[in-house]
């Protein structure tokens, strides 16, 4: 038991250390296309290695602790907020009977553990002694608590069909047919509503006022260096993986190859694609879709984005559930 | 109808959403192989620097060692940030009478923003932005400028 602990340890800090190699390398090199430049070119081939020198200087770098902050809670932020998104890991399926723990509320168990990190985010304000950070850190809370609705509301409209919070069970029922295509309209309305919430939630541009380089420095992360700021780095990226991999489970079918109609040659093809790829091809494509939100939109000011959730993201979502649950009893989907 | 304005609008929010995201979802599928940024300093040779680029305060002088200054301090008053210094002397002219003229325009680098209010404020167009950029020194006194050149002196006429 205890060896299985160890392994899977291993395994998700290994995989964290990787995605945030990558996701980094993948924003910076999306980001340079879009905005018609090279990226990083200069260390390895074509830069690949860029992010992991980037990493290294972190490493070395001291981390400083100011003067006046609370030095326990200081410390402890980063940590809370890499956790958080280690754990909600757990419930997830990276390929076919690849799952750390199958539990049976588990994507209850994932909207639940990811509001936490706002947990993290505050700490690290508070404690900073920072006007900057307090502010950055008080925008966030509001932020993710206003969008953990929407977000809630999108998973349930995929639990209301599915009729189960098991994420093995959300998975195998869309094995003849990913939600997205056999949902209709209201699977297509919260997977855009989950999207935008989700980005939100991430705290990433265009919603990304916890940081606000502009206004705020930093944001919550104002007075972080070293090592403990690649964690905040680190856990960002860590979630947009993590929740684009939930987007993929609840919307795109997790690992489910794509099929069409029943026993043709096309799918015959698409299984022979390992599961594992499946997956993480469409979490990946959701991370695209994230990282082109960010490169594309201006960010908006703290009463847009409420007003943005309030007024319209709320009310579509509350109107949508209603739809799905009539979609669910009358059978409406295949 | 509230809620129709409600339904257009958010139609309209998407489809604007939308056309943005085309544009650089269409920049990152599509090859550009047209690069906005120059490659420096790969590129020294070629490098080419637009007109209006502002790199650092020049005072032109011409093939005399004459410059077109006359020492108002117009510039040194537009300054927002007191980077100019004017130091001026008088020059005892021919026919006896005091005239006013540079001693030593100051330029600390350091200090420039690169806002261009001096060169606006120049009513003689003494002085312009030159585009050179690569300012880096190791020693801060360096970038302690005299504008005129020894021994230059105003152009007759101004
Ligand atoms: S460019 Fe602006 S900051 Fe620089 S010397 Fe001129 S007025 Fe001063
Ligand atoms: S550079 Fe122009 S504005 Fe400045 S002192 Fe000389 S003449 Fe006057």
């Amino acid at each position: 038991m205890l060896i299985e602990f160890a392994i899977v340890g291993v395994c998700i800090i290994g995989l964290f250390a990787m995605l945030g190699l990558v996701l980094i390398m993948m924003e910076r090199k999306v980001s340079a296309r879009m905005q018609l430049r090279l990226g990083p070119n200069r260390v390895g081939p074509g830069g690949m290695f860029q992010t992991t020198a980037d990493t290294l200087k972190l490493i070395v770098k001291e981390g400083m602790t100011p003067d006046g902050a609370d030095k326990f809670l200081f410390n402890v932020a980063p940590f809370i907020v890499m956790i958080v998104a280690m754990v909600i890991m757990a419930p997830l399926m990276f390929a076919k009977g690849l799952q750390i723990w199958d539990v049976n509320i588990g994507i209850l168990f994932v909207a639940a553990v990811s509001s936490v990190s706002v947990i993290g985010v505050l700490m690290a304000g508070w404690a900073s002694n920072n006007k900057y950070s307090l502010l950055g850190a008080m925008r966030s809370g509001a932020q993710i608590v206003s969008y953990e609705l929407s977000a809630g509301f999108a998973i349930l409209v995929i639990v209301i069909l599915t009729g189960d919070l098991k994420i093995s069970s959300i998975v195998d029922g869309q094995v003849n047919g990913w939600w997205i295509f056999k949902g209709h309209l209201p699977v297509w309305i919260a997977f855009v509503i989950f999207m935008i919430a989700v980005t939100a939630e991430t705290n990433r541009a265009p919603f990304d006022l916890a940081e606000a380089e502009s206004e705020l420095t930093a944001g919550f992360h104002t007075e972080y260096s070293g090592m403990k700021f690649a964690l905040f780095f680190l856990a960002e990226y860590a979630n947009i993986f993590v929740v684009c991999a939930i987007g993929a489970t609840l919307f795109l079918g997790g690992w489910q190859p794509l099929h069409f109609g029943t026993g043709t040659k096309f799918n015959e093809i698409m299984d022979y694609i390992p599961s594992s790829v499946w997956f993480m091809g469409k979490t990946f494509f959701l991370i695209f879709v994230i990282m082109w939100f960010r490169w594309t939109f201006p960010r908006l000011r703290i009463d847009q984005l409420l007003n943005l959730e309030w007024k319209y993201l709320l009310p579509i979502s509350m109107f949508n559930i209603l739809l799905a649950t009539l979609m669910a009893i009358m059978g409406w989907h295949f | 109808m509230f809620i129709v304005k409600y339904i257009k609008d958010v139609l309209h929010g998407v489809k604007s959403l939308w056309t943005g995201m085309k544009i650089t979802g269409g920049y990152a599928l599509r090859h550009h192989k047209e690069k906005i940024t120059q490659q420096y300093p790969d590129n020294k040779d070629t490098l080419f620097l637009p007109e209006r680029f502002r790199g650092e305060v020049v005072m032109p002088h011409d093939e005399h060692n004459e410059h077109a200054c006359t020492g108002c301090t117009a510039c040194e008053l537009a300054c927002p940030n007191a980077t100019i210094k004017i130091v001026t002397r008088f020059d005892i002219q021919p026919d006896g009478k005091k005239k006013k003229a540079i001693d030593k325009f100051v330029y600390h680098l350091e200090l420039c923003t690169f806002c261009n209010l001096c060169i606006e404020a120049c009513p003689t167009n003494a002085i312009k932005m030159a585009q050179t950029f690569e300012h880096s020194v190791t020693d801060r006194t360096e970038l302690t400028k005299i504008l005129n050149l020894p021994g230059s002196k105003i152009r007759e006429g101004i």
